[in-house]
């Protein structure tokens, strides 16, 4: 059951190739309104790849990508998406504060708001360091905060839990359902199964092609599985039974 | 356009150098050690820094942003920031712009300092005023930036940018008329020096140096450098790609 009626992601026959390899294969699908959903799939299954499309930074085959009803990429919505990279993009040799200060500048966000941020992801004792003296794990979180300033409706995040402790794995993902309850839209990816049952919808990728899109409990229910490691297990030997 | 984006950005772009002391002496200082050395070399021969000294200050600004800069955009670029700032209201000659005004700030405390310690402690003697002096190195130190901009779009790694120095900023250095005057060149060699931007910083530095106030040919000089820095930062704004394979 989709969480609103209008999606606030609609991707339809999307197809990129990547290098001359096919990455995505006529995806199509959709991410409700208000909806923590959950991007899940092993690595190389073309995750990263469906983000960009997203975000508007791919270069893309065939098909559409719409954001808020608009073009994915189109001007307006640029500043309306918080986008976090894979690999934490911030300036190593700028201090947490100084990079989100520039960040807040660029989007036109209240100098107040970075103090917000900071705090939001935990960093708040640490906003007077460089961010080359930080661990992964801090730096993701700055990357994160850059991406939460000026309160975006739709926040598109590439694996921001790797690394993390589990504490504050369980406090990000809380920020993300707080975020959500106030309106705004996360595509969170993830290869960690365990993360899945904190979305409220998933979208299974596997070689470029999209395997399940439905809520934990019903992808559960559907293949009759106690675990959606197992439920994702499941998918993919019906899909090879298929296939034969 | 937007102005607050173009001044954060310098503003970032300096923070990032404040936090890099080393990188600032560096800049500040080896001009200005470089031209003492050359003086001292000259011993005995004043005429020759007088002629020389000026040029020199007009290919330090060019040589050092070249360098600085293609390094500090290969960074945006491999680092992800610029997919950052890419996917934001950001317009691409805010960033650029912002990149000339940060350097261009640093290039006119080079020159400053270069141009006082060539003047007051080296006795370099020139006709003209200081002041133009410090224009035309600023000048150079866009244009070095502008390229610096354009050049880092073909480097995919450090190593690639730093060669880029020899590959592109050295056939100018020999071609300008530092060695040898333009017009004693073979007239293929001027040919080719004529469409080579620092041909015409060093032949600007050369001219107000050696004139009271602005000559016709200085101006003409500055016209053209102009040009090159506005042509080479529209090619590098055509560099920076929103959408990447």
């Amino acid at each position: 059951m989709p969480v609103n009626e209008t999606p606030a992601i609609e991707v339809s026959e999307l197809t990129v190739h990547r290098g001359g390899n096919l990455v995505l294969d006529r995806v199509s699908c959709q991410v409700g309104a208000g909806s923590v959903t959950g991007l899940l799939g092993p690595s190389g299954s073309g995750k990263s790849t469906l983000i960009r499309s997203i975000v508007g930074v791919q270069k893309i085959t065939s098909g559409t990508v719409q954001v808020l009803g608009r073009a994915a990429g189109s001007k307006p919505l640029r500043a309306l998406i918080g986008y976090v990279t894979q690999a934490p993009s911030v300036y190593t040799d700028l201090t947490v504060r100084e990079n989100l200060r520039y960040f807040a500048a660029v989007i036109g966000a209240s100098p107040r708001d970075v103090d917000t941020v900071i705090s939001s992801v935990g960093l708040t004792d640490k906003s007077g360091a460089l961010v080359a003296r930080l661990s992964g794990g801090q730096r993701t979180r700055v990357s994160l905060a850059a991406a939460l300033l000026g309160e975006p409706q739709v926040l598109v995040l590439d694996e921001p839990t790797v690394g993390l402790d589990p504490v504050l794995r369980r406090d990000l993902w809380q920020l993300f359902k707080g975020l959500a309850s106030s309106g705004s839209t996360l595509l969170v990816s993830s290869h960690i199964m365990d993360e899945a049952d904190r979305c409220t919808q998933l979208l299974l990728l596997r070689d470029g092609r999209v395997l399940a899109a439905d809520s934990p409990a019903a992808i559960r229910d559907h293949t009759d599985t106690a675990d959606l490691e197992s439920a994702f297990l499941a998918l993919i030997d019906a899909e090879e039974v298929a296939a034969r | 356009m937007n102005a607050r984006i173009t001044v954060a950005t310098a503003g970032r772009v300096l923070t990032q150098l404040r936090h890099d002391p080393r990188t600032i002496a560096l800049l500040l200082v080896v001009p200005c050690l470089l031209l003492a050395l050359l003086s001292w070399t000259f011993d005995g021969q004043p005429a020759a820094f007088d002629r020389i000294g000026p040029m020199l200050l007009a290919i330090f600004p060019l040589v050092v942003m070249f360098v600085v800069t293609s390094v500090a955009m290969l960074r945006e670029r491999t680092s992800g920031t610029l997919e950052r700032l890419l996917a934001m209201p950001l317009n691409k000659l805010d960033l650029l712009l912002g990149y000339a005004l940060a350097f261009g700030a640093l290039a006119v405390v080079q020159a400053g300092l270069a141009s006082g310690v060539s003047l007051w402690l080296l006795d370099l003697d020139i006709v003209g005023s200081a002041g133009w002096l410090v224009l035309t190195a600023l000048l150079s130190a866009l244009l070095g930036t502008a390229l610096g901009l354009l050049a880092s779009a073909f480097a995919q790694t450090e190593f690639q940018a730093v060669q880029f120095l020899p590959a592109f900023v050295l056939p100018q250095l020999l071609l300008c008329g530092l060695f040898v005057p333009r017009e004693a060149m073979h007239s293929v060699l001027e040919a080719i020096s004529n469409v080579l931007p620092l041909s015409y910083a060093v032949d600007a530095i050369a001219e107000v140096a050696a004139n009271r106030g602005l000559s016709g040919q200085a101006s003409l000089d500055y016209g053209v450098l102009v040009a090159f820095i506005v042509g080479a930062l529209a090619l590098g704004a055509g560099t920076l790609r929103r959408r990447t394979a």
